[in-house]
């Protein structure tokens, strides 16, 4: 019972039991080599922040932080994204403790909904920016702007992807040891996302809110 | 419509036509070499199809997730590229030799040839043969039966060859960048650069990029999690020590190139504005996020080329490696200070001195923990019973010639004295200095050293050593006089001078390298005497040189399962250890179990081909080609995961009697004597020496 | 502790994570809104803010802590902040230098 409750512990939304030793083993290097990508990742997006800080000011008398910002529509963004983690952590918790497939696909659409609001949302923000003339060919500050948020979106639209299909995994072979790794890692991606979108909101949004 | 259909690709592009075109000195070059791709490209096709190669071509190596075989395919790409790259070298100095007032090749030309040369040496030479000697000694090394994700591996083998592909097809195709490795923009920018070269330089970095991170991942996951019982860290070979080291450094310093890559697409494809000179681009946002990749990829390049040298040292000179412990620290030292020294490379760019002063003290920091590893090795062979066989030779020339490699360094790194020679020639004796004799030299002796581990059989001693002769001497040629051009003045990238008084020294430099073309020939000259005399030359014990570590632990050929059991070790050097008590070959168990080797798997060609054909559909703007492309890549990801397949089994009576036969060749002799193992006496079996 | 109890644990963690999120997401967007201190003020009250809600999400969310299993991602993650935050400030430092010296 200890081992078994330490691997609980171990990896929420992972419960291979103590009979699946090999399993186990694999699991561990796969969410092991999946953190290390997430960190590589958060580096590749670091350097976008980084090139977005040097940029503030390379408005090129183009569109400027201040013109671009509706705090409404990120306030609701950031609440998307809360919103869905949350949901994909009850799905988790959901297929840990044995419920059923459909109950824990339901809770990851519920959770992919979500992620959807957050993207229309965002694109519209987008056409908004475009319309009010601040296309990233106007200047680099729009460039390092376009750049980075996209970026963000374009992970958020990759996630959405892998859910639909890690859904369909689990209609077609159940919570196999290599899907439930799978929705794991997934919600690893998912909650990563909300982290640089922490990052974003604190750095591109809110100070563009100063006078 | 012909633009939907064809983008810009028209047959002007066509770059083996140029010479019917206009037969000047400069296309007959050009086109030649693209002649020279094509027909060995048919060539080769024919080969396959008339030999009936392409199908153990596809059955057994393309489609393989065995380490071993994707690290061979690693090194092999590595010789095919370096070959392009040493031609290239030697058409450039031969422009050096006639651009005394204007060389026989346009300045444009010129700059090509630097940029394909710079490209391919960094990233499809040198990388290749290091990830290629990771994947064949580090799972081997740690007792583990593959990496941590075989199939991976396989993808990041898939994208390195894209970007070579891509590479060799601006050889026929179009034209590659002239903007050097580093691609500086804005002149690499679509103001100065419309055509086809950067954005070839862009999607093979940025593709070749891809897989060279995956590979670090899966490195570092195999080294943390797949080591054998009783393998604590401080127990692991040096090697495997710096190849963690290195995945490390791709993992963190390979994201700022896949930024600054993206960026610079953006800049090119969408017209946004990084680093373009109008509206408030900057270019210096460039060369710092290059950097802060470019300065970290030399240690990933010299790390592993530390732990080759490290391991064969010990080997030849008979005793284990003198200061372990030393090694693992500076190693790890290194790894870390190369994150704090990028600016290095432009401290002419105009920042105040303080910063100058500062990234210039970090910089010389890094020279205490590599000088400690050249005292490492030389007390290594101290006091020890050194043969001088052909890893030797390459490891003299080293030391003597990274010992001054590291001093010119150190001058660069002085902020000062750098204003004085930066981008001189001075700067290109410096990095052919200290990348030839640091990571060249060590990956050309690891593969005399480690070649009969994987196929069975010695290389040629005579031929090799010649080679080696060869390479140190054209070295020391074609390079050591840069050092004076450069502080004479030429800068570096010139494709003319004014002063007659460097062209003596460009005399020499070019038959420096026509010295090296003739290394190159007879290391190939080596693999063919080899191959012919492969009889005489066999090892099926698979330990010719009296090996330390547990990669010699095994036949050779290594078996596809590495080993029968997983080993347990509960010492450093674990083989020798157990050779010299004397029980090295005995069977420690009894009952031999069916081994699952790691499923095959399609992704790496699918990779190859669309990967392919997605960066050249991106180079020429086809746009339809890359949306179906990057759906094929897409859905076999996706695809991926619905497939459950299960590995080969290989039964336990095929490893029962693999290992017995091969206790059994043990059990024949004692074994050859160290001053023998260049005779055709050598079986693979060494002498027990009581000293381990 | 039985299926049930450890059941609302993990969701508890979950639910915690999230309330703590949307306290810390709602003082940020209020300072920045309100504006109640000066410029330096609010850059710091949001560069804490959000330290805070990062180091949450990787609690509640991402499940890090300091405990023995965790060590290895915990390392991993360290290390990394060590990466990015040379990479950054390096990166500030040096245009930022060079912006100045070309006004
Ligand atoms: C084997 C014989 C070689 C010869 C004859 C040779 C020759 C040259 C020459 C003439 C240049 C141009 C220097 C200039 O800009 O004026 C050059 C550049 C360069 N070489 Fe080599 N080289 C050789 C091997 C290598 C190797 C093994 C590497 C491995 C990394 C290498 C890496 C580079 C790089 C990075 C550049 C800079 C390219 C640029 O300016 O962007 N070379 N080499
Ligand atoms: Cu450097």
């Amino acid at each position: 019972m200890t081992t078994s409750n330490t691997n609980l512990r171990r990896h929420p939304g992972l419960n291979l039991g103590p009979s699946h030793g090999k399993a186990h083993e694999e699991a561990e290097s796969v969410v092991f080599g999946f953190w290390v990508f997430l960190m590589s990742d958060l580096v590749t997006f670091a350097m976008f922040f980084a090139i977005y800080a040097t940029s503030i000011q390379a408005t090129a008398g183009g569109p400027g932080n201040a013109d671009i910002v509706d705090v409404t529509s990120i306030a609701l963004q950031t609440g998307s994204l809360l919103i869905s983690s949350l949901l994909f952590g009850v799905a988790t918790v959901a297929m840990k403790y044995h419920s059923s497939k459909r109950v824990v696909i339901l809770w990851l659409l519920a959770s992919l909904a979500f992620g959807l609001c957050f993207l229309g949302l965002e694109i519209r923000d987008f056409i908004d920016a475009a319309e009010k003339g601040a296309v990233p060919m106007r200047s680099s500050y729009l460039s390092s702007y376009w750049a980075l948020v996209g970026l963000h979106g374009l992970h958020v639209s990759v996630g959405s992807l892998m859910i639909l299909v890690v859904c369909v995994q689990i209609a077609f072979f159940g919570f196999a040891s290599d899907v439930k790794t799978r929705v794991l890692r997934l919600g690893l991606y998912w909650h990563f996302l909300d982290i640089i979108w922490i990052g974003i909101f604190s750095v591109v949004f809110l100070p563009g809110l100063l006078s | 419509m012909e633009h939907f259909i064809f983008g810009r690709l028209g047959w002007d592009d066509i770059a083996i036509f140029d010479v019917f075109r206009d037969p000047t000195a400069s296309n007959i070059v050009g086109s030649s070499a693209g002649w020279l791709a094509v027909i060995g490209a048919v060539i080769v096709a024919a080969l396959l199809l008339i030999k009936g190669w392409w199908k153990p071509l596809l059955f057994t190596w393309l489609n393989t997730t065995d380490h071993k075989k994707i690290g061979i395919m690693y090194i092999v790409v590595g010789l095919v590229m370096f070959a392009r790259g040493v031609a290239e070298g030697v058409v450039m100095r031969s422009q050096y030799v006639t651009s005394y007032q204007g060389g026989y090749l346009t300045p444009d030309h010129f700059s090509e040839l630097f940029s394909t040369h710079g490209t391919i040496m960094i990233f499809f030479v040198l990388m290749p043969f290091l990830i290629g000697f990771m994947n064949l000694l580090v799972p081997l090394q740690i007792g583990a039966r593959d990496v941590a994700f075989p199939r991976l591996n396989q993808i990041s083998l898939g994208f390195t060859i894209v970007g070579a592909m891509l590479l060799m097809i601006s050889l026929v195709v179009g034209q590659f960048a002239t903007g050097g490795w580093t691609g500086y923009p804005p002149y690499t920018g679509v103001a100065f650069q419309p055509g086809t070269g950067p954005d070839y330089w862009i999607w093979s970095l940025g593709l070749s990029g891809i897989g060279t991170v995956l590979t670090g991942l899966n490195f570092a996951v195999t080294i943390y999690k797949m080591r054998c019982p009783g393998m604590t860290f401080l127990r692991m070979p040096i090697f495997v020590w710096t190849a963690l080291c290195t995945s490390i450094l791709l993992i963190f310093a390979l994201p700022p190139l896949t930024a600054v890559v993206i960026m610079q697409a953006l800049d090119r494809y969408l017209d946004f504005h990084f680093f373009t000179n109008d509206l408030g681009g900057n270019m210096m946002n460039f060369a710092n996020l290059f950097w802060m990749f470019g300065h970290p990829e030399v240690y990933i390049l010299i790390l592993p080329a530390f732990g080759l040298y490290s391991e064969f040292t010990a080997i030849f000179s008979g005793k284990r490696i003198y200061g372990y412990m030393s090694l693992v620290i500076a190693t790890m030292a290194i790894a870390v200070l190369s994150f704090t020294v990028w600016l290095h490379h432009f401290f002419t760019m105009g920042q105040s001195p303080t910063i100058n002063v500062a990234f210039g003290i970090a910089t010389m920091l890094i020279a205490i923990p590599t000088g400690v590893k050249v005292y490492v090795w030389i007390a290594t062979l101290w006091g020890g019973r050194i043969r001088m066989r052909t890893p030797i030779i390459y490891l003299a020339g080293f030391i003597v010639f990274f010992a001054v490699g590291g001093y010119t360094g150190i001058l660069l790194a002085n902020p000062t004295v750098n204003f004085a020679v930066h981008n001189s020639q001075f700067v290109v004796a410096h990095f052919h200095n200290v990348l030839l004799p640091g990571t060249l030299f060590a990956v050309l002796a690891s593969i005399y050293v480690w070649f009969p581990k994987f196929f069975g059989f010695r290389l040629d001693e005579r031929w090799s050593a010649t080679a080696a002769w060869l390479f140190i001497i054209g070295f020391t040629f074609a390079f050591m006089p840069l050092y004076m051009v450069g502080l004479m003045g030429l800068p570096r990238r010139s494709p003319a001078f004014d002063d007659p008084s460097y062209i003596p020294y460009m005399i020499v430099t070019m038959v420096g390298a026509l010295c090296v073309l003739a290394a190159l020939c007879t290391l190939i000259g080596s693999f063919v005497v080899s191959a012919l005399r492969r009889d005489t030359l066999a090892v099926p014990g698979g330990d010719p040189w009296d090996g330390r570590t547990l990669e010699w632990a095994s036949p050779a050929p290594v078996p596809e399962w590495n080993f029968a059991f997983i080993p347990t070790v509960n010492s450093q050097d674990a083989f020798a250890k157990e050779k010299a008590a004397g029980t090295a070959y005995e069977i420690d168990c009894d009952t031999y179990e069916d081994v699952e080797l790691s499923p095959t798997s399609w992704i790496g060609l699918n990779i190859i081909v669309f990967g392919t054909l997605f960066g050249f559909a991106m180079v020429f703007w086809i746009w339809w080609l890359a949306v179906l492309s990057a759906l094929a890549l897409l859905t076999h990801s996706i695809g991926l995961g619905f497939v459950r397949d299960k590995g080969e089994i290989i039964p336990a009576s095929v490893i029962e009697r693999t290992e017995k036969d091969w206790i059994a060749l043990a059990a024949e002799g004692p074994g050859t004597e160290r001053r023998d193992e260049v005779s055709p006496s050598n079986r693979g079996i060494a002498a027990r020496i009581s000293e381990a | 502790m039985n299926n049930k109890d450890e059941r609302a644990h993990d969701l508890r963690m979950y639910f915690t994570g999230f309330i703590a999120a949307v306290i810390l997401t709602a003082l940020s967007f209020l300072t920045a809104i309100l504006q109640p201190f000066g410029s330096v003020g609010i850059f710091a009250s949001l560069a804490v803010l959000a330290a805070v809600q990062i180091a949450v999400h990787f609690r509640f969310f991402l499940h890090i802590d300091v405990s023995r299993q965790k060590r290895e991602e915990l390392q991993l993650i360290l290390f990394t902040g060590l990466i990015i935050l040379i990479m950054v400030a390096g990166t500030v430092w040096v245009l930022g230098n060079l912006m100045t010296r070309m006004m």
